[in-house]
């Protein structure tokens, strides 16, 4: 072919291409270790500079899309309002919903956890001899580790969420509930895609790159034995489920083989099919800035001829409902809106969190499911509230932030020496005498060293700034005494 | 009425010049103002890493020194969220009742109680970019967070807008935060550092010469990020600017 594709000449060069990062992951027993992870996410600088502008994008687009909208707040208020009736009201809602999807001809399925939920659905393929399974993007499912275990047990799971499928295919988590490669630049696709579905690795076009995908994956979508799908609402009243994408991948998983089961959270429960009308409304203008996913799938019975089959997970949730300070994080609607907007998630990245919940959201979910893992987590925030201010239900995302760490501290999950050392700077700051000796060593430690007895780890302030100057005119305290107090009061308040 | 001012530690230690604005302000405001000679610190470190009994001393000594005022002010967003919404590791006798419900940041002040919409003593012929921090935006309230719809509002704005010769520029990332965050700034030095790096990029970018806040210690962050990066940009209270300091 004489003339250039015009697909191959708009690759970027392989030469300039950055590595991928690949922050650390905790082990098993093991704590998270937030910072380094981060730093190792910024230490790929085009990967960390492309995130936070692609990732901040979002948030512009939403705040774009709900200022079309009048009632922006006002729908908040009211979704807030409808969830929490939800949640308050939940046995009640679960079981009218259960009796109400029996009543359509779905099999309901009660999982009180994740081995639960992974058993239960292992017994399902089982009986109908599945061995290949194609299923779209699904939290819970990440939650329940439910495509290693079906791995372990000879079952072939395929993602048909586009990015779900590359994280898939580089066998690396997600790292965003909303678009879990947004991490990845297109040379990392490219590079994924060339060792794994075949494709050239020298061009990294979107489009070829998407292509490629689609014609790989297709054969395993028509040749599925099963199908499986999330849900991002589960309706009471009539028993159907919503599933929201903009792929249209939850109705090739749902409707091309004759078997679909549903993996739902119970919390995900509203009362009414009108509620629709509000959460809608939210979630796709709180998650890209779109007025509605592209696909939004009302479920409610099976297809003539096939099986349906729902499994209602709970997996800490109900535990978890029980917090009088943490109950609210299961009003969550999984839009990313909190991530999108959180300063640190779009420094650090997802990977950096090493949990199935990410940003602003895994701070406040991760530690309950496991507090020593996750430790980490609530402190890796500045609590500058913005999440909370686009959370589409208004959980109070930085206030629990804030009671983690109060939590976590009680629980003895703060390393030893950041306790020790808080606790003596409490013993200094309570004291004017030592404070004043400690302002002025830090003053003359300045001149020659760096530190400041408030600072745990005088060295971390200094690693990425200055520290201050030492002010000519000394303290303030020192300024009053010489300029406005009587030179006998002055002495008596020689500290 | 005296108000009883109360210049944070960080503030007493590296920024004299911002307890001594204050001050300064308030006086020509015609306000009685005292300052209490054994006050150190709002006891937020310890409560910001989660430490709350380890803060219980000195947030006792706060109240002890300050519960004889009628009210208390300080140019510190972040340590007047610590007095209002977290002074709790103490017993809520009615002295701390009292303190917390009769703390003000300087704008706070400035803008609700005293009304303030002119200071003809002040010129400030400069670029100003200004800084909301987190805690003044959105505990205090100083104006209308960018992620919420309609309804804009700024308080430190209004203020200073008055100021004779003053050019405000935004950045394009209006209220991002700067990466300060309290223990974050240590904990999480490397996205705390990048943070402020962007931060003051945002802000050169639009043109400001001057980054002017109400909070001392996103300042002290952002100068220190300054300096390591070398951009020429230049930090102040904006209790400084009010109060007419010379740039």
């Amino acid at each position: 072919m004489s003339a250039p594709d015009p697909i191959k000449s708009r690759n970027s060069p392989k030469a300039a291409r950055e590595a991928a990062p690949r922050p650390d992951k905790a082990g098993p027993g093991e704590r998270q270790n937030h910072r380094k992870a981060a730093r190792q996410f910024l230490d790929s600088p085009e990967h960390a500079k492309s995130h936070d502008t692609r990732v901040w994008a979002m948030r512009q687009r939403r705040d774009t899309a709900a200022e079309t909208i009048d009632e922006w707040e006002a729908l908040r208020d009211l979704a807030s309002q409808i969830k929490t009736h939800a949640l308050t009201h939940l046995d009640d809602y679960l079981e009218q919903f259960a009796d109400n999807a029996a009543a359509n001809g779905v099999h309901v399925h009660w999982a009180g956890d994740a081995a639960d939920h992974n058993r239960i659905v292992h017994e399902i393929f089982k009986d109908h001899g599945v061995k290949k399974v194609i299923k779209s993007k699904s939290m819970l499912m990440e939650e329940c580790g439910f495509r290693h275990y079906m791995e372990g047990v000879g079952i072939d799971i395929v993602e048909t969420d586009l990015g779900e499928r590359i994280q898939q295919l580089d066998a690396e988590d997600p790292s965003h509930v909303v678009v879990p490669s947004v991490h990845k630049m297109r040379s990392d696709v490219a590079e994924v895609f060339s060792k794994t579905i075949g494709s050239d690795p020298d061009n990294d076009d979107a489009y070829y790159l998407t292509e490629q995908q689609r014609q790989h994956t297709r054969p395993l979508i028509l040749d599925a034995d099963a199908g499986m799908t999330g849900a991002n609402f589960a309706v009471a009243e009539t028993g159907g489920f919503v599933v929201c994408t903009n792929e249209g991948n939850a109705d090739l998983s749902a409707n091309v083989p004759d078997l679909h089961v549903a993996s739902i959270g119970i919390e995900k429960i509203v009362p009414k099919r009108s509620d629709m009308g509000v959460f809608i409304r939210l979630l796709s203008r709180s998650a890209l800035g779109s007025p509605i996913t592209q696909y939004t799938s009302h479920f409610r019975s099976p297809k003539p001829g096939g099986e349906m089959h729902i499994v209602l997970v709970d997996n800490g949730r109900s535990k978890r409902l029980g917090q009088e300070r943490f109950w609210s994080s299961l009003k969550c609607i999984r839009c990313g809106a909190c991530m999108n907007t959180c300063p640190v998630f779009r420094r650090s990245g997802g990977l950096s969190y090493g949990a199935t919940y990410t940003g602003p959201l895994g701070l406040i979910l991760d530690p309950s499911i496991d507090a020593y893992r996750y430790s980490n987590l609530p402190f890796a925030s500045t609590l500058n509230g913005s999440c909370t201010n686009v959370c589409p239900v208004k959980i109070n995302i930085h206030e629990q932030i804030f009671e983690w760490r109060k939590v976590l501290a009680e629980d003895d999950q703060i390393p030893w020496t950041k306790r020790k050392t808080l606790a003596a700077a409490g013993e200094v700051l309570a004291n004017p005498k030592s404070y004043r000796t400690a302002v002025k060593s830090a003053h003359s430690a300045l001149k020659y060293l760096p530190g400041w007895a408030i600072y745990n780890k005088l060295n971390a302030w200094g690693q990425v700034r200055d520290f201050p100057d030492v002010p000519a005119e000394g303290t303030f305290h020192d300024w009053y005494k010489k300029n406005r107090m009587p030179a006998d009061a002055a002495t008596q308040g020689d500290h | 009425m005296t108000i009883g001012l109360f210049v944070p530690c960080f503030i007493d230690a590296f920024y004299p010049k911002v307890g001594i604005a204050t001050l300064e302000l308030l006086e020509r405001l015609g306000c009685d103002v005292a300052y209490p000679f054994d006050q150190t610190c709002c006891g937020q470190p310890m409560v910001n890493a989660g430490c709350h009994p380890e803060s219980a001393a000195t947030q006792q000594l706060f109240v002890d020194n300050f519960a004889k005022y009628d009210v208390i002010v300080a140019p510190s967003g972040s340590c007047i969220h610590q007095i209002r919404d977290n002074l709790t590791a103490i017993e809520q006798t009615p002295e701390v009742v009292h303190v917390r419900e009769q703390s003000y940041e300087l704008v706070e002040y400035l803008h609700d109680v005293l009304g303030v919409r002119e200071f003809p003593w002040a010129r400030f012929p400069h670029r100003v970019g200004y800084h909301d921090s987190c805690n003044t935006l959105r505990n205090l309230g100083h104006g209308q967070p960018s992620e919420l719809a309609g309804g804009y509002f700024s308080k430190p704005r209004t203020l200073l807008e008055t100021v004779a010769g003053i050019e405000l520029v935004s950045p394009a990332r209006p209220d991002e935060c700067c990466g300060f965050g309290g223990t974050f700034s240590v904990t999480e030095p490397e996205v705390s550092g990048r943070m402020g790096y962007d931060k003051i990029t945002d802000h050169g970018a639009a043109g400001a010469e001057y980054i002017v806040s109400a909070d001392t210690s996103c300042l002290m962050h952002q100068q220190g990020c300054a300096k390591r990066i070398g951009a020429p940009v230049q930090f102040k209270h904006i209790a400084e600017i009010l109060n007419g300091d010379a740039a």
